[in-house]
């Protein structure tokens, strides 16, 4: 599956990259689901330097929210450390201790979905990174991480426009406005002014 | 200053009203009979006596009313008003700034006493005298900005500026139009501007941004903004839009006079000398369409705004659903004639 392309948006939405090799001293590369293919397309541009930035890599994987689990791939590539972790607030902490013991020099890669990456990179930020040693490459599903301006609980994997909170129950649809302290787009409910007057959901995020 | 403070509310009987000397000096906001979205800054220097503009920040009838109905939305949602951690020496700033202006502009009601750090402030109006040591937080009851925003009128946000951008990371926000303090902070200036349309076409925000990266301490600015709202509601946040949001439904041509109101925001923005942050007033000025209407200028101009309005530009300010009702109840007070340019009603 290649990188994936956006319709246009509005302008807090993040923009994405495709990963390239960078020398540094070591690398990190967070993925979810199909985000893999992009860490195995980003060794496969490294060529024949790509022995030696696997003995300083360290990859940590997400299967999908979908069921996409690629982990053996990865594993194939034989990094210095691998490491499968069943959903991100799994792996958060060992994220966070990784990003806490780095030195000067490390190259950070996310891939996958948006939520994946907006969750990663907001660890990142706030270990106090360099932006310029992240790169992103949205791969996958399109599902959002929702924040219901109402009660402020968050919903994730929502495919559908409108959406009911996982939270209040509230009918929300999902504008197009991104938070990344909150790694999350804004949900407003969609019948205030009519109540019950609710359009029947569309999959938008797929 | 010839008026008494109103004892009224902003929610439930809604029994807030404008005195004619509050409606003389409303701040309308159109100097043209056509809106479209503009870098409409000027400078905020003092205008004209009894206006608006007379002083730094301005304090009117409607002062301590407003003042009480902060003060429960904060009881109800204390996440309207947030700092980051670096931005404390912003709301020293901004304390300061505002201390030193009401003593100088409104010497009757506020005194401001500095002897070295030590700092007695002076609020007759509210009955507060506090004693407390500039710049460090433990001598008063809450954070510097907090503090005297809970006895300023209008919402107050503070930018930092790094990295040729501004991130708005504090914020006392509680008399907002439809935006939400706890969604937007850490973001930059064109992350939280994202959902107005039209104008980041027309290069708004790049302009307004390159010319706001460069304000200077000393030389602060001002523009309008403007929507509608349904009743004489402050806190009309996306948070309770399940409870304001119905309002919309209900609007008459008999009620309409009296539930329909003009939302005028006076933004002013001044560079903050310790910081380097920028602070960033929004005033928020209601003036029912009855009142509105005492002014046959602003009455002819308003119909032709709401009137000829681009149609994205009134669903974003929230009052699409009513704007054929609005300009059919307008049309009564226009009679065609010319309006002289420049907004203050008997130019």
């Amino acid at each position: 599956m290649s990188q994936t392309v956006f319709e246009k948006s509005i302008r807090s939405r993040p923009v994405y990259g495709v990963l390239q090799p960078r020398a540094g001293t070591a690398h990190l590369c967070v993925a979810d689901g199909e985000g893999a293919g992009a860490i195995r397309d980003l060794f496969a541009k490294a060529g024949a330097d790509a022995p030696a930035m696997l003995a300083k890599t360290h990859i940590i994987y997400v299967p999908g929210a979908n069921g996409t689990d690629e982990f053996a791939s990865l594993e194939a590539l034989g990094a210095a450390q691998c490491h499968r972790s069943p959903s991100f607030w799994a792996a958060e902490s060992r994220l966070r201790k990784v990003l806490a013991d780095a030195h000067m020099g490390l190259q950070v890669y996310l891939a996958g979905t948006e939520t994946l990456i907006g969750l990663a990179q907001r660890d990142v930020m706030e270990a106090g990174l360099p932006h310029d040693a992240v790169q992103t490459e949205h791969r996958g599903s399109l599902s959002r991480r929702v924040q219901c301006v109402h009660c402020k609980g968050i919903t994730e994997n929502v495919t559908t426009d409108p959406y009911v909170c996982s939270h209040c129950g509230l009918n929300l649809f999902v504008r197009d406005h991104y938070s990344r302290r909150l790694a999350a787009f804004q949900g407003v409910n969609i019948d205030a002014e009519e109540p019950g007057n609710v359009p029947p959901a569309v999959e938008r995020f797929k | 200053m010839g008026f008494e403070f109103n004892n009224e509310t902003f929610r439930n009987d809604f029994t807030f009203r404008n005195s004619e000397r509050a409606i003389k000096r409303f701040p309308f906001p159109f100097d043209r009979d056509d809106y479209m979205y503009s870098v409409n800054m000027e400078p905020h220097v003092p205008g004209r006596p009894g206006s608006v503009f007379e002083h730094a920040f301005d304090v009117d009838e409607h002062y301590l009313a407003e003042m009480r109905d902060r003060d429960l939305v904060l009881k109800e949602d204390p996440l309207r008003c947030q700092s980051l951690p670096h931005m404390e020496l912003a709301g020293w700033d901004l304390l300061e700034l505002i201390m030193e202006s009401k003593a100088r502009d409104y010497p009757h009601w506020f005194e401001l006493h500095k002897t070295g750090k030590r700092w007695t402030w002076i609020n007759k109006p509210m009955q507060i005298e506090q004693t407390f040591t500039f710049l460090d937080p433990s001598t008063l009851p809450y954070g510097p900005m907090e503090y005297i925003t809970r006895q300023t009128q209008g919402d107050f946000t503070l930018q930092d500026q790094r990295d040729e951008n501004l991130w708005i990371e504090a914020g006392m926000v509680t008399t907002q139009a439809d935006w939400s303090l706890d969604f937007d902070i850490g973001m930059s200036f064109h992350e939280w501007h994202a959902p107005v349309p039209l104008a980041h076409e027309k290069g708004v925000f790049d302009r307004a941004l390159k010319f706001l990266l460069k304000l200077q301490h000393g030389a602060p600015v001002r523009r309008f903004n403007w929507t509608h709202t349904v009743d004489p509601l402050l806190d009309t946040s996306p948070e309770n839009y399940p409870k304001w949001g119905p309002t919309r439904t209900e609007i008459t041509m008999e009620n309409l006079g009296q539930r329909m109101h003009l939302r005028v925001e006076l933004q002013t923005l001044w560079r903050l000398p310790r910081s380097n942050a920028i602070a960033f007033p929004i005033r928020c000025y209601l003036i029912k369409y009855d009142e509105l209407v005492t002014m046959p200028k602003w009455a002819r101009r308003m119909h032709r705004v709401v009137r000829d309005i681009h149609p994205d530009l009134a669903a974003y300010k929230g009052f699409l659903r009513n704007r054929d009702l609005m300009t059919a109840w307008l049309a009564q007070y226009d009679d065609g004639a010319p309006t002289s340019p420049g907004w203050w009603p008997e130019d």
